[in-house]
């Protein structure tokens, strides 16, 4: 990619071209607070915890932290596809469940270890096809259908594995835990090429940009030939496959497929998507600014647990962060 | 009513259309003269809309032939309307607000590069392309990379037809293209459809301004009740005529 993304990356260039009389003049603006709360929140978190605990900026907590929140990026770079179409994925902790069950029941029967992957890669796609469908071509609300297939595929998990997490032992599996690259961990690394790749794709093909004009107007965009139904459905295929990554991830990390619910996943990809500038009305595309959400909830969670603040507060913090988040984005430049 | 001959580059004749039981063309005739601008007026519900549809491969008519350039042509989609060479620029101008004006430009079109099935979008080229042929048309272009949220209804109107245009189209159709927009605006939308014409376009105009319909259009096409009622050269004609004929006090 020769050129900078436009989108995430237009108010970096901006500051940097205006002198710094205007860029504190911006400051000032709410709305410059609006559209970077993610990487400013992210700054202040670091600073404030760098702070007060001595742990929190050593290579081994930020090493941790990044495969801690490489999971959540994957699912928050999933969830900013549905959300730009102004969709919205319920069941995408569920599906990342369904895909951890279907890969290890797969490896539990001693299918090969990449045959596994993509069973449990196709178990988490068949939630996205079933969400797709019915709301493109069925046109029942994103919400409805996809709590229905939360429940479902949360219910489907726990009658495969008759509720018992499925114990998964293999070497490959020990190596994506703990290979690195550098000091760079084989999770954070695949983090990393989901967001690049989902960069190119939101940003610099026709999908992409068919994914952000039906957001924009579904009515505009099958005017001027786009298929919208399609996109719609491509884009809840994309979540639960990236869905299927995690659960993949997480098998990993657990050294089980759980049939756990894993609300808290579903949360806080929707809360790092907000956090990360996206609209839930849909139209504007980002990759960076969800992935910045996820890292900033990521190191809440961490700077919170080091400061031996009772785990109880934790959702207090990210609800807290969220709605502030929320109530930022209204003062965003249209 | 009248004959075909070359000078037409569309001929519509006989043009059914029933909305379950509701007869909105009872067999509507249209021509238009190659190079030329066509209004088309008429009272609302006189059927203006359903033939404009049928023109533009929304609706499918149930009965009649459409000539297109000396060859009957029928239009299952908006899309084979447009691939035949029809532009249509509706009421609603289907922008996308929150792309650029590139980007809307080119949507559903969009130039890519790049080898096999791995692709992306000529962004470079799609700019360049979509300036050029906006500076083409209008005099107070927006740059391309304006987000079209930003743009006045004017500038939105110029985008929207400088698009239409943009596609080496032999008709591009305008439905009401200035009814929401100011004086001065209005006079910048009506040079952008003076210059089109320049280009060798013929146009389709719908309109309720009998002034615009005389200051614009070479020749008029009146509906009333599913049916074209008259046509008549602009030069030969009057408001007053037009009125009259719209609302049935004239017979043809």
């Amino acid at each position: 990619m020769p050129k900078t993304l436009p989108v995430v990356t237009s108010n970096v260039t901006t500051r940097q071209k205006s002198g710094i009389g205007s860029a504190l003049g911006q400051v000032r603006q709410l709305s410059f607070w609006a559209e970077n709360a993610a990487p400013i929140g992210l700054i202040a978190l670091v600073i404030v915890f760098g702070i007060l605990s001595p742990v929190f900026l050593t290579l081994g907590n930020i090493q941790s932290m990044l495969i801690a929140a490489s999971i959540l990026v994957i699912l928050s770079v999933a969830q900013s596809f549905v959300i730009t179409t102004g969709g919205i994925d319920l069941s995408i902790s569920a599906t990342m469940t369904l895909g951890a069950v279907g890969f290890g029941l797969a490896y539990q029967a001693n299918i090969n270890f990449w045959l596994s992957v993509i069973i449990g890669l196709a178990s988490a796609c068949l939630v996205g096809l079933v969400n797709g469908v019915l709301i493109a071509k069925g046109k029942v609300t994103d919400f409805i259908v996809t709590l229905g297939t939360l429940s479902a595929a949360t219910g489907l998990a726990l009658i495969l594995t008759t509720g018992k997490p499925i114990v998964v032992s293999s070497p490959e599996l020990l190596i994506l835990t703990t290979g690195t690259i550098g000091f760079i961990g084989y999770p954070v690394i695949i983090a990393a090429a989901v967001g690049a790749i989902a960069a190119f794709v939101m940003f610099r093909t026709r999908f992409g940009l068919h994914v952000q004009a039906v957001g924009g107007s579904e009515e505009a965009s099958v005017a001027n030939g786009v298929r919208a139904g399609r996109v719609r459905i491509a884009v809840y295929l994309i979540c639960a496959f990236l869905a299927g990554v995690g659960a993949i991830l997480l098998v990993a990390r657990i050294g089980a497929a759980e049939p756990a619910i894993n609300t808290g996943y579903l949360l806080n990809s929707i809360a790092a998507v907000v956090l990360g500038g996206v609209s839930l009305t849909g139209g504007r595309g980002k990759i960076f600014g969800p992935i910045l959400g996820a890292l900033l909830l990521t190191a809440l969670a961490n700077g919170l647990t080091l400061m031996s603040v009772s785990p109880f507060y934790q959702p207090l913090a990210v609800g807290f962060v969220v709605v502030l988040a929320a109530l930022l984005t209204r003062f965003r430049k249209k | 009513m009248t004959t075909p001959s070359n000078d037409y580059i569309l001929t519509a004749t006989d043009i059914v259309k029933t909305f379950g039981g509701v007869n909105a063309l009872r067999g509507a005739n249209l021509t238009m003269r190659r190079g030329e601008i066509t209004a088309l007026i008429g009272d609302n519900g006189a059927g203006k809309s359903t033939l404009v549809r049928c023109l533009s491969g929304i609706h499918q008519p149930d009965s009649g032939t459409i000539t297109l350039d000396g060859q009957v042509v029928t239009f299952s989609t908006p899309l084979a309307a447009r691939e035949a060479g029809i532009e249509t620029v509706h009421q609603n101008l289907a922008l996308v607000e929150d792309l650029t004006v590139w980007q809307n430009f080119f949507l559903g079109r969009e130039k890519t590069r790049g080898f096999g099935p791995i692709r992306w979008l000529d962004s470079r080229r799609m700019k360049r392309e979509s300036a050029v042929l906006l500076a083409d048309l209008a005099v107070n272009a927006p740059p391309v990379t304006n987000r079209v949220r930003r743009l006045s209804g004017g500038q939105r109107q110029a985008v929207s037809i400088a698009r239409a245009a943009g596609w080496g189209s032999k008709i591009v159709i305008m439905d009401e293209p200035t009814a929401a927009l100011g004086v001065q605006e209005t006079a910048r939308v009506e040079a952008v459809i003076t210059r089109l014409k320049e280009q060798g376009v013929a146009i389709l105009l719908i309109s309720h301004n009998f002034d615009q319909v005389l200051r614009l259009a070479d020749h008029v096409w009146v509906m009333r009740g599913g049916l074209a009622v008259a046509e008549r050269r602009t030069a030969h004609t009057s408001g007053d005529e037009l009125v009259s004929l719209i609302t049935g006090a004239l017979a043809s």
